[in-house]
């Protein structure tokens, strides 16, 4: 098993005076530069530590919100880029349909690509629903878009005799012609996150790295199953390195200093309902039924608990978090235990996407995190 | 409700009434609530009414996703029918694709209807023509677009809230950038040459009478008629009222 460290270089020191709304519409004034760039830099610094510890390392990007700094992905990734040497990048990841120019997204990858000789994993993903609103993207065809998307940026990435034309329904160029070309054949690897069978179906189909974030052991099961199935069914070998699985990590040298990290790596999730309720459902991105669900009776975001019962994610215990194999947290032998268990249960894993940094937790007890997990879980985890 | 094949297109188009023909371009929402106001419609007009494709549960063909595409296959619709100097009336969305089909195509027309339309940007850059209803609670939705008679989505049934949800995807879908409207359609609304009718509710808080009041004045002898106790349907929430209007004004030119 790979591991990678992720984190979304939230800015938490605004999230009390925002209340209950962190995205979308908050005013920039909350956020301090000259705290943000503390920030900026204290989370770079914990990233290139990943590099001595052999943890790789994931980015993401969110747009309009506190909880996530990260507004372009490839901004901390060509950094890393230049600062790591070992280790692999991932981006998951690009939000494609969101993105106007597909043709710019090829480039920035390729780009990447080369200077970290060849250490570049490209995420493709459809975002989360919350951001349409800042790219104004269409929602109700963003599915089209997306794929549209990955059929021009992959063409891009992979033609090296120059220009062709792209007149497609969402992208129009008369000379796509991208340099550099990327520095891995015929390009590097291809993941997607996904959140429900019907996605996992699709990326089977392509044989691409699924990712599936934070979806416990009530709905990862099913996801990774129909996975399975649809990549057979394509001729692909669905083995363990095409499943990722991305968890909240807190280590410590006690129980206790584990599970007071993962509590506080948790404000990501429980951060993350932080929104105003129409922005989750945008119309198209959500199929009718569930629009008009959500128009007569606003739900409530929910984290499933191993028997089946629920909890609020805004309001979820480290212990709950636990139970529904969001969190794994605790001494390295417990959460060895805890990776393994949920390993077997969902028939085996090949990367670990591990949120080390997160909420409030602060920059000693992060690289604390990192460097015992690094000596105590890694290795084993490597055998896996 | 009777299906009809167009351009490759099939539509229900429910048909009621007699009189001259009147094709009834329909809102973006609240279908079932617009009965009252169809059937005031069919007492002076044989009523002909589309249900536009993607609002009709039917997935639209990959190369059929833009506001001309709506105004041609009405005008084909027109067509198909044999319907000449028919009137031609549209709420809102339907009042945009109304607008597109005036100044492509008039010689089917008798005169045109408006009520509360989308589709002409009149505002600068900076101003909204429109309020964004896909950044809002739906309660907030419900308030600026009725003037106090909204619907209760406790009262509809699962199929309603989800052809409700349907409404809001293919609303999406046509309209989401830009907003609700067509760049160009402001710069030829003077080719509208037959009688129009417009009409607003006072208490439209999604596009005020204000608008109403300016678009008026692009479209060549247009009447502009303010329905109090209004919001932006005038139709739901005034219906006996705004088929008396409609019946009196304009369209009442044969």
């Amino acid at each position: 098993m790979q591991v990678w460290q992720f984190s979304e270089m939230a800015y938490h020191p605004g999230w009390e005076e925002l209340g209950n709304s962190l995205r979308n519409v908050i005013p920039s004034r909350v956020y301090d530069p000259k705290i943000g760039a503390d920030l900026y830099h204290r989370y770079l610094d914990e990233w290139a530590l990943c590099d001595e510890l052999g943890i790789n390392i994931m980015v993401n990007e969110h747009h309009t919100t506190a909880t996530c700094t990260t507004s372009v992905c490839t901004i901390p990734m060509a950094i890393l880029a230049r600062e790591t040497k070992k280790i692999r990048l991932l981006c998951l990841g690009m939000p494609i349909a969101n993105r106007m120019d597909a043709v710019r997204v090829a480039e920035e990858y390729s780009m990447i690509d080369v200077i970290s000789r060849g250490r570049l994993e490209m995420g493709f993903v459809k975002a989360s629903p919350f951001e349409v609103t800042p790219a104004n993207s269409n929602p109700a065809t963003l599915q089209e878009r997306f794929w549209e998307a990955h059929d021009l940026i992959l063409k891009a990435m992979t033609t090296h005799d120059g220009p062709f034309n792209w007149e497609g329904d969402h992208f129009q160029y008369r000379q796509v012609n991208v340099w550099p070309r990327p520095y891995q054949e015929p390009h590097p690897p291809v993941w997607m996150t996904v959140s429900s069978p019907g996605s996992a179906k699709l990326v089977g189909e392509k044989g691409y790295v699924i990712a599936s974030l934070n979806t416990g052991y009530a709905a990862t099961p099913t996801i990774f199953d129909t996975y399975r199935k649809s990549a057979k069914a394509a001729g692909h070998e669905p083995s363990p390195d095409r499943f990722a699985y991305l968890a909240i990590v807190g280590i410590g040298k006690t129980e206790e200093e584990g599970r007071r990290r993962a509590d506080q790596i948790l404000d990501y999730s429980r951060t993350t309902p932080r929104a105003a309720h129409h922005f989750f459902f945008p119309p198209g991105y959500v199929p009718p039924e569930v629009l008009g669900r959500e128009m007569r009776n606003p739900s409530t975001r929910m984290v499933t608990l191993r028997d089946g019962s629920q909890t609020v994610m805004q309001t979820g215990s480290v212990d709950e978090y636990i139970d529904a194999g969001i969190a794994f947290a605790g001494t390295p032998d417990t959460v060895y235990a805890q990776i393994k268990e949920f390993y077997d249960h969902v028939g085996g894993i090949g990367h670990l996407l591990m949120m080390g940094q997160g909420g409030h937790i602060s920059h000693e007890d992060t690289v604390d995190n990192l460097t015992l997990f690094s000596k105590e879980v890694l290795p084993r985890l490597a055998e896996l | 409700m009777e299906e009809i094949k167009v351009a490759g297109i099939t539509l229900d188009v429910d048909i009621t009434g007699d009189g001259p023909p009147l094709l009834y371009l329909p809102a973006e929402s609240f279908g079932p609530l617009h009965t009252p106001f169809l059937i005031g419609l069919s007492e002076h007009w044989k009523v002909y009414a589309p249900r536009h494709p993607g609002f009709d549960g039917r997935t639209p063909p990959d190369d059929f996703r833009r506001i001309e595409d709506l105004a041609y296959l009405y005008l084909d619709l027109l067509g198909a029918l044999n319907l000449d100097r028919s009137i031609l009336l549209g709420a809102s969305f339907g009042g945009w694709i109304a607008m597109e089909m005036a100044v492509r195509a008039a010689d089917r027309l008798s005169a045109l209807g408006l009520i509360a339309p989308v589709g002409a940007k009149l505002g600068n850059r900076e101003e909204r023509d429109f309020e964004d209803i896909f950044a809002a609670p739906e309660h907030e939705n419900l308030e600026i677009l009725f003037a106090g008679n909204a619907p209760d989505y406790s009262e509809f049934s699962d199929d309603e809230m989800t052809e409700a949800g349907r409404g809001k995807q293919y609303l999406a879908y046509y309209g989401w950038k830009p907003y609700l409207h067509n760049p160009s359609l402001a710069r030829w609304l003077h080719r509208i040459k037959v009688p129009t009718h417009i009409l607003w509710g006072e208490a439209d808080g999604f596009v005020g009478p204000d608008y109403g009041e300016r678009l008026a004045e692009r479209i060549p002898g247009a009447k502009l008629d303010v329905v109090s106790d209004a919001g932006h349907y005038p139709q739901i929430e005034k219906a006996a009222e705004t088929v008396s209007l409609l019946a009196n004004g304009p369209c009442a030119v044969q």
